[in-house]
């Protein structure tokens, strides 16, 4: 059975590896139809974040809802819901893109893998290469890859980390037209990245993480790269 | 869902595998130039020592074993593909067994050429005589020895010096498996094979493989959540 959710709420979240302390008491929260970015420099904490919130690791303290839900005891039934792009693709480079695709849609229970794979594969302008192995392919093209495999069962809540690498401008501009799409559809969708030229305009509401804490967050920021610069700077 | 996701990380698994051969090729030939090597040095006029074709045996399967689950989850390692299969929304330990079945497949495959060859070089063919006692033994003794290395295998995956590591932490513990697969398998080269003898080999891999793939079913969400 999948369960829905129609709200992402962390609170006073954190995590430690070790005596590492990777994030820092973060709260934050995201509704259905938004795009939340995680902003910050290298080391901030975005992908600890992104993991937990991909249920791949437990916070130390806090606690993450989804809705009224807990991963402790709605784990797949959560996972249904929630898609992942990572900094690594999550691809079989000795796959095709289709056998990748199929795979993975198999995996989120999809009613007919092939054809949800056909329609992803011509979602990414990669139709006349699904039968080439993955290992084949331009970091580009296999960024487009693992951005359909995220997002083939739907999901309600997608977590893509760093999407824009390799993408050359007209595959930036389809994405950020695709995560347009998503929000309209009443995805939450949590976005990390460096990349502030292609997420102006696009983000509902930013989280700036730095050294593993919570400096700021801003509802609809104009002016990324100044409000960025602003808030980075503080002491 | 259990079983689909089983079934889909095995069938993904073998398809990876059947197009790279990297894993089979290397435990084949590291497992064969190991027998080569001691039928070398221990065979004299054309025998080898007494009962020693079973122990043999087991070095060269569990040695090649090792070498496999190393690959296989380096594999997963290297497009950090195990975070997408613990991602995915099936019981996390079906990933755990999808991955159990592929090494058993992978080693299933490897002793299918090394038991003939073993039999021939060490003229140890009494266990041809038995197909049945002796596939019972090996597939029993290979998911004790699997059912381990899996879950270290997997536990290790983000440790720096996880090759080193592996072999450390599991011969320790599959050493009652291995005891009870060279028994077993020895029994069966005996002149007048006695079945009790087996049969008391084969209840004890037996007993252990439950004891330890339930033991990693109850364990593989908590260790690989963290």
């Amino acid at each position: 059975m999948s369960l829905d959710f129609d709200q992402l709420a962390v609170e006073d979240v954190s995590r430690h590896f070790g005596r590492r302390r990777a994030l820092s008491r973060v709260t934050f929260r995201a509704g259905r139809g938004a795009i939340l970015g995680l902003l910050g420099p290298n080391g901030a904490g975005k992908s600890t974040m992104l993991a937990m919130l991909a249920t791949l690791l437990k916070p130390t303290t806090g606690v993450i809802r989804y809705g009224t839900l807990d991963p402790g005891s709605h784990g797949p039934s959560l996972r249904a819901r929630i898609g992942i792009l990572g900094h690594d693709l999550f691809l079989y480079p000795e796959l095709t893109a289709r056998e990748n695709l199929v795979f993975f849609a198999g995996l989120y229970r999809s009613a007919d893998a092939g054809r949800d794979a056909a329609q992803a594969l011509e979602r990414a302008g990669l139709a006349d290469r699904s039968d080439d192995p993955v290992s084949s392919f331009s970091r580009g093209m296999r960024q487009r890859v693992a951005l359909e495999r995220a997002l083939i069962h739907q999901p309600r809540l997608a977590l893509l980390d760093e999407p824009f690498t390799g993408l050359d401008d007209a595959s930036a501009a389809a994405l950020v037209a695709r995560l347009r799409a998503l929000r309209d559809g009443g995805a939450i969708v949590i976005l990390a990245t460096h990349d502030l030229d292609l997420a102006e305009g696009l983000l509902d509401q930013v989280v700036f993480l730095r050294d593993g804490r919570m400096v700021d967050a801003v509802a609809r920021p104009e002016a990324l790269r100044s409000t960025y610069r602003s808030v980075m700077g503080r002491q | 869902m259990f079983a689909r996701a089983v079934w889909l990380i095995l069938r993904k698994d073998l398809t990876v595998e059947v197009r790279s051969g990297e894993i089979a090729y290397t435990t084949l030939f590291f497992a064969v130039s190991c027998i080569l090597m001691f039928s070398f040095a221990l065979v004299r006029e054309g025998r080898g020592p007494e009962d020693g074709a079973a122990g043999l045996l087991w070095i060269a399967i569990v040695f090649a074993g090792t070498l496999a689950l190393g690959r296989t989850f380096e594999r997963e390692r290297q497009s950090e593909t195990l975070r997408a299969l613990l991602m995915a929304p099936a019981a996390r330990p079906a990933v755990y067994v999808g991955k159990l079945l592929g090494i058993v497949a992978l080693l299933a495959g490897v002793e299918i050429v090394l038991v003939p060859l073993v039999a021939l070089l060490f003229q140890a063919r009494g266990m041809l005589d038995h197909p049945f006692w002796l596939a019972a033994i090996l597939v029993s003794g290979t998911i004790g020895f699997a059912s381990v290395g899996t879950l270290f295998a997997a536990m290790l995956i983000r440790a720096r010096s996880r090759d080193v590591l592996l072999p450390v932490l599991l011969y320790p513990v599959i050493v009652p498996v291995m005891i009870a697969g060279v028994r077993g398998t020895a029994a069966l080269l005996q002149p007048a094979v006695d079945t009790a003898i087996l049969q008391f080999w084969l209840a004890l891999t037996v007993t252990f493989d439950v004891v330890f793939v339930t033991l990693a079913l109850w364990t593989f969400e908590p260790v690989m959540t963290d």
